[in-house]
């Protein structure tokens, strides 16, 4: 693996070409808005105004940033619960992330569904279950159907290194394999699942089974945006060229524990301060910085916008409880729609 | 009218809304170049090709999973389990992804899932279980288990077009062993009960392959008016018919030929003692098989199953009550 150890002062080299200025600006953005919402809903869910547990991404904004760059409006993705950076590109708004949060009807499940089981179907994307990976195979479904219709879209998931253990890993693998499909697997090791170490989880690192299905699988540095951007933007190339799958490992750390009970005991000090040398928000501050930006204010106009929306979102009223029985079934037909797709190469 | 078996009638509506909507598709194990272990696709392969008729690798985790990805996407997938026991391999994707999701994201998964199930024919424990109850427990999921040819073909289309999750029991029974009339062109059956032959003195109240069981036991018990209530769906389950079937006959049986704890039958009995007590003359009696796996020897299988005479000394003891 290619990873970057320079010490801050150093600027990261650019890793895609295909990358403007403003993506790269709208990368941090993206990074920086998850990164803030988590804190301060980690804040809130302290007041306890977040029921349940919270669970965040710190030190992995970059795995989902990257990827969610690369993606097309009429693209598909099923975002696994360490990946706001996608939502936040698909156009879901910090105000309705933090009434999700807070059980509010304002929130995308409208209190149906609690932290970041969530997906906006309005923006294409479908959100996990707590059966992992389930959502792998809901993506090579997605797949199929783009396959059958003949039409050029991809879909994209994440997945964690404790998911590569169960068997829907494998059924998802083996069948978009078989049939060639449109679909690119985003495995995000993290080091752990819950407190399990990688060595307990399996013996060979799983980007090695990729050849074993009939397609490829690349290791890429999880904590750089731009190297996550450019690696999901050759798999959806290989897609849209009837070339099947891919998988891409995305190499981070989990920085935080599991959820907010948990004091990550278990992870030797050393191995965190190691990571944070490497946190993929310093490292595309450092690039811009390098490039002349004012990250400052991008900094203070995200903060800005989170400010508004904690304050937009506690206003928001609790749902009814009288609702709770209802929506279980639908009466109509209400399927995915397209997102937003930022990325600059989808305009020229 | 056309005679059908029970097992053309369920080709019959998936060829037809095949042909009519090229949204639908079918997939499962063997069922394109073999045309299915029951051969109730049979011919389908020919006809629409292999990406609307899908022979997938041995994963019933990713039968139901994919088609749940290509249901948000706008099509609607027919999945076939080989045999109703394979759903538990495909369970979490069913009851966890299919069946929450529009609760929880608003998103339609118009899915059909087609389970032959059911015994009598030594399947042993693992081909003839009635795994009906473990979704009737599961929210967001449909179930519905049609006794006639007719009522096979109209429930499968109305299936197929529902934008939620369906589990459409076909007892392989009756595959073959039934034939009756069915209207030609595409209609749909509603998720709603049917009364198999109206009486007034007790109601057998039944569904799938027990609907036929219960005719046969009741078609002479000392001369006695016997209904025959056909609840055809589980989910939604019919209350208005079964509390006016209760208030008609007064005394009541309830017939599972799935394992008798939290089956329908226990649903349908607990409905009947919420909300039909006024009505009743007697116990409600219910017949069902015992909770054991589906031995394979006849005598030992024979000796589980609810057997016609089962059924009419049941009604015989109720009616003397």
């Amino acid at each position: 693996m290619a990873t970057d150890v320079r010490q801050a002062g150093d600027v990261p080299a650019l890793v895609s070409e295909h990358l403007t200025l403003d993506d790269r600006v709208g990368l941090l953005r993206a990074m920086l808005l998850m990164r803030g919402i988590e804190e301060r809903a980690m804040l809130l869910y302290r007041q306890g105004k977040v029921p349940g547990s919270f669970y965040d991404g710190f030190g992995q904004e970059a795995v989902s940033a990257g990827p969610a760059w690369a993606m097309a409006a009429t693209d598909r993705l099923c975002v696994l619960h360490r990946d706001l950076a996608a939502h936040v590109i698909r156009g879901v708004t910090p105000v309705r992330i933090l009434a999700q949060y807070m059980g509010r009807e304002g929130g995308i499940t409208r209190g149906r569904d609690g932290n970041v089981h969530f997906g906006d179907r309005r923006l294409g994307c479908v959100g996990m279950v707590s059966m992992l990976p389930d959502m792998m195979l809901v993506a090579t479904g997605m797949a199929m159907a783009f396959k059958l219709r003949s039409e050029p879209r991809v879909a994209l998931t994440w997945f964690g290194d404790g998911s590569t253990s169960r068997g829907d890993f494998h059924e998802a693998m083996n069948w978009a394999g078989v049939q060639r499909l449109p679909v690119i697997f985003v495995l995000e090791n993290n080091q752990y699942a819950y407190s399990t170490p990688l060595d307990q989880q399996f013996a060979v690192d799983p980007v090695e089974r990729a050849a074993g299905y009939g397609f490829p699988g690349t290791r890429v540095d999880g904590n750089d945006p731009e190297s996550m951007f450019e690696a999901t933007r050759l798999a959806r190339e290989r897609a849209l060229a009837g070339e099947g799958p891919s998988l891409i490992e995305a190499v981070t750390m989990r920085m935080h524990g599991h959820a907010a009970h948990d004091d990550m005991k278990y992870v030797p000090a050393a191995q965190i301060e190691e990571w944070r040398r490497k946190d993929p928000i310093d490292r595309q501050v450092r690039r811009l910085e390098g490039l002349g930006v004012d990250v400052a204010a991008v900094r203070e106009a995200v903060h800005a916008e989170i400010d508004a929306a904690v304050e937009e979102a506690l206003a928001m009223p609790m749902p009814d409880g009288e609702t709770a029985t209802q929506g279980v079934f639908a009466t109509e037909p209400a399927l995915l729609e397209d997102g937003q797709a930022p990325w600059s190469g989808f305009r020229a | 009218m056309p005679q059908l078996t029970y097992l053309q009638a369920i080709s019959d509506a998936m060829r037809e809304e095949m042909r009519a909507d090229e949204r639908v598709l079918v997939m499962g194990e063997d069922i394109g170049t073999f045309g299915g272990a029951f051969k109730v696709t049979d011919g389908f392969l020919a006809e629409f090709g292999p990406l609307r008729v899908m022979d997938t690798p041995l994963a019933e985790s990713a039968i139901i999973g994919t088609a749940v990805g290509a249901a948000v996407e706008g099509l609607r997938p027919i999945c076939e389990m080989q045999f109703a026991d394979f759903i538990s391999c495909g369970f979490d994707q069913l009851v966890n992804v299919a069946g929450k999701m529009h609760y929880r994201q608003g998103l339609s998964v118009n899915i059909t899932v087609r389970l032959p199930s059911g015994g009598g024919f030594s399947g042993g424990p693992f081909h003839s279980q009635n795994p009906e109850a473990w979704f009737m427990h599961s929210p967001g999921i449909k179930v519905v288990a049609p006794s006639t040819p007719a009522d096979a073909k109209g429930l499968l289309i109305a299936a197929v077009r529902d934008p939620n999750p369906v589990v459409f029991m076909e007892h392989k029974h009756l595959y073959r062993r039934v034939r009756g009339e069915v209207d030609e062109g595409r209609y749909e059956t509603p998720f709603t009960a049917r009364v198999a032959r109206p009486g007034q003195d007790l109601v057998v109240i039944a569904y799938g392959a027990m609907v036929h069981t219960a005719l046969e036991a009741t078609e002479d018990v000392d001369g006695a008016s016997i209904e025959v209530l056909d609840l055809r769906s589980l989910v939604p389950l019919d209350e208005a018919a079964i509390l006016d079937s209760v208030h008609r006959c007064s005394k009541v049986v309830v017939l599972d030929e799935a394992n008798a704890t939290a089956a329908a039958g226990a649903q349908v009995a607990a409905l009947i003692a919420e909300k039909g007590w006024e009505d009743l003359d007697g116990p409600v009696v219910r017949v069902a098989t015992p909770d054991v796996p589906i031995p394979f020897s006849p005598p030992l299988e024979q000796a589980v199953l609810p057997q016609v005479d089962d059924v009419r000394e049941a009604c015989r003891e109720l009616l003397a009550y």
